[in-house]
């Protein structure tokens, strides 16, 4: 039964479409969070002076501090809009495409 | 002091291996007076969860209750479990340790362990949840040759389980007998006792809510040692950090990045192995089969990142505030020289600050919280152990899908038992052994063999069987391989002068040589159960796409 619906989701373009969609939007917020990731690794292999720069005139903290924090917010956010996006508009398209291919 | 390459070592292997640490940094522990506060305390996390125990017991039915809680799990619930997986008490010990003697490092190392879970939402999640049952060989056998893909998961899981319980093991008896002055036999036997009686009788439901407790537990300890040192510092971190630079023999240069980038190759296969063996690993694959569908997949990880990414931070700031605070108090250092050696190791940090801030009264709450984590995480390997065990090798590949629900429960219940008897020996067995290198060994293999087999099987049409199978045994032997030439096992271990394979981590290297091969192998296959295979993957595709067909949650 389920191979019968299968072909007729792959024949509905709405699906391709979908797929293409939501790979997009997954694979481009994996390239934010790796190339953020790896641009720091790199910072410190390579430029780690610019981390040790204080963040105020005579203060001890530096900046890698913050840019390490907004990296693990940052993605957590990431993830907040991922879900965000695929639990609410992919999945009403992907109701609406099984429901046609259940008729 | 320690010096990097252990420090690397102790942090890499502290958070991914759980208690990978103890036995490596902690070593032979002394042996501490009976610590009352922390075994009453413990004593009340047991007898809640044997409750929890005996309540699951009786919703625990078919064998779908027993793997994945029927599916019944919910994103927020789940989520918080990943997250007691991934919390270890390694992670509160060897992360603040990392960050109390070399600063910033230790922060930057934890970002490391953290962007790994951002990825396992966007890339997998989701088809994990549509394509997976029980098991992560669900997935890989979907069109796939069932018997011999399964047998390979299956054998790729077990070894993953095995290796994985012995470390937690003999860290759980070196810790235990540190932190509660409990004999080395008495601690792994009660780990072994608990975890088999969770497993048994209340399946997936009890160890969901031993890592649910436990999450909690240890975001509240915490959160709550996170108050109280910052109240030393009139909660500025500026000042905090101020002082900590005063006392810290590194002086100026903790807040900037250190010697860990020494060694790049290292770091990175050791973020790699991590990312990728996390993914790869049998116990957190099951999580995903936990809740009724992908949108509750998909919550799970957030939720869970949050919680892990929160906890880090936190972590890191507690190293950073015992700097001041423990490391100028003699009362933690033996023989009460400062800038000697700490009292019980150099994981001890985050524990003697809760001693100096919370008094004896919130340290055996500490010393609880580690116990239960290990009770947790054990709980969830016997599980996953199990169901490689009892759902791939005897239900489908054994009795080829004839089995009947009963047997394949009796049949699960007596691995958990078994596999609760092997981990107790082994771990007192290896008692006084390094196991190291069994660390790198659990992630290298997570990551180089079953990982590469996953992740081709959802997203490449070429994968053939025989790819699959080549591939992800060259994956696994060059692990093998390089872990025995590195120095934790040719030096530490054999004895010889010098390591042939220079690096800890074999997954920078071990990775793409599985890639490279499951392809090669792939390509090359002509065979008619290619055809059969490739021709899997579109109704494959629809269903990791949309959930058609997915394993459903049971009604409850």
């Amino acid at each position: 039964m389920s191979s019968q619906i299968y072909q007729k989701v792959r024949a509905n373009p709405r699906f391709a479409d979908l797929a293409a969609k939501r790979s997009s939007f997954a694979l481009l917020l994996t390239a934010i969070v790796l190339v953020s990731y790896y641009a720091l690794m790199m910072l410190v292999a390579f430029a780690p002076d610019v981390l040790r720069t204080p963040i105020s005139q005579g203060g001890v903290l530096t900046i890698g501090v913050p840019i390490g924090a907004v990296i693990i917010i940052g993605s957590w956010l990431l993830t907040g809009l991922f879900v965000r996006r695929a639990n609410g508009e992919f999945d009403r398209i992907n109701e609406e495409i099984i429901r046609e291919a259940s008729k | 002091m320690i010096n990097t390459r252990q420090l690397l070592t102790i942090g890499g292997l502290a958070l991914c291996a759980g208690l990978a640490f103890a036995g490596d940094a902690v070593g032979e522990a002394q042996k501490q007076p009976l610590n009352m506060t922390a075994i009453a305390m413990f004593f009340v996390f047991v007898v809640s969860t044997l409750g929890i125990t005996y309540w699951a017991a009786s919703q625990t039915k078919t064998t779908s209750d027993f793997y994945t809680a029927g599916g019944g799990i919910s994103g927020f619930q789940n989520g918080l479990a990943i997250a007691g997986d991934y919390m270890s008490a390694a992670t509160l010990l060897g992360l603040s340790a990392l960050t109390y003697a070399k600063g910033l490092d230790g922060f930057i190392y934890a970002i490391g362990f953290f962007v790994g879970w951002p990825v396992i939402l966007f890339l997998m999640a989701e088809r994990l949840r549509n394509l997976g049952k029980f098991t992560f060989a669900d997935i890989a056998s979907y069109r796939l040759d069932q018997g011999k893909i399964r047998t390979f998961a299956a054998i790729g899981s077990l070894t993953v389980v095995c290796f994985y319980l012995i470390v937690q093991m003999v860290g759980a008896g070196q810790l235990i007998k540190l932190l509660f002055g409990l004999d080395y036999p008495i601690a792994v036997t009660v780990v072994g006792v608990l975890m088999v009686v969770y497993v048994t009788f209340g399946g997936m439901i009890a160890t969901t809510w031993v890592q649910i407790i436990k999450a909690c537990l240890m975001l509240f300890g915490g959160t709550v040692l996170l108050f109280l040192a910052m109240s030393q510092f009139g909660f500025s971190l500026e000042g905090m950090a101020q002082k900590a630079v005063e006392t810290h023999k590194g002086g100026i240069s903790i807040m900037g990045p250190g010697s860990l980038m020494a060694d790049p190759v290292t770091a990175v296969s050791l973020s790699l192995g991590l990312v990728f063996g996390t993914a790869g690993l049998p116990h957190i694959m099951m999580r995903f089969f936990t809740v009724p569908n992908a949108k509750e997949a998909r919550k799970s990880v957030f939720v869970a990142s949050g919680c892990i990414g929160y906890f880090f931070i936190v972590v890191c700031i507690l190293g950073l505030a015992a700097i001041p605070i423990v490391g100028t108090n003699p009362e933690f250092f033996e023989g009460g020289q400062v800038g000697g050696k700490i009292l019980g190791g150099g994981n001890m940090p985050v524990m003697h600050l809760a001693k100096a801030l919370g008094g004896n009264l919130f340290l055996g709450f500490m010393s609880a919280v580690a116990f239960a984590t290990i009770l947790a995480v054990v709980s969830g390997l016997a599980l996953a152990g199990a169901s490689a065990i009892a759902h791939d090798l005897y239900a489908r590949v054994i009795r080829a899908g004839q089995a009947s629900e009963a047997e394949e429960m009796r049949v699960s219940k007596l691995s958990t038992l078994a596999l609760g008897v092997v981990a107790v020996v082994l771990g007192i067995m290896f008692e006084k052994q390094n196991v190291a290198f069994l660390v790198g060994l659990t992630f290298g293999i997570a990551a180089s063999a079953n990982f590469p087999v996953l992740i081709l099987s959802m997203y490449w049409k070429g994968l053939t069987t025989r790819g699959a199978l080549l591939g992800g045994l060259v994956g696994l032997i060059s692990a093998v391989v390089m872990v025995i030439l590195s120095k934790a096992v040719w030096v530490v271990v054999l004895g010889n002068a010098a390591p042939i394979f220079p690096y800890e981590q074999p997954a920078l290297f071990s990775m793409p040589l599985a890639f490279f091969f499951t392809w090669l192998f792939s390509v090359t296959d002509s065979s008619a159960r290619a055809k059969t295979d490739k021709s899997g993957f579109d109704d494959q595709y629809v269903r990791s796409q949309t959930g058609v067909g997915a394993a459903a949650a049971s009604a409850h």
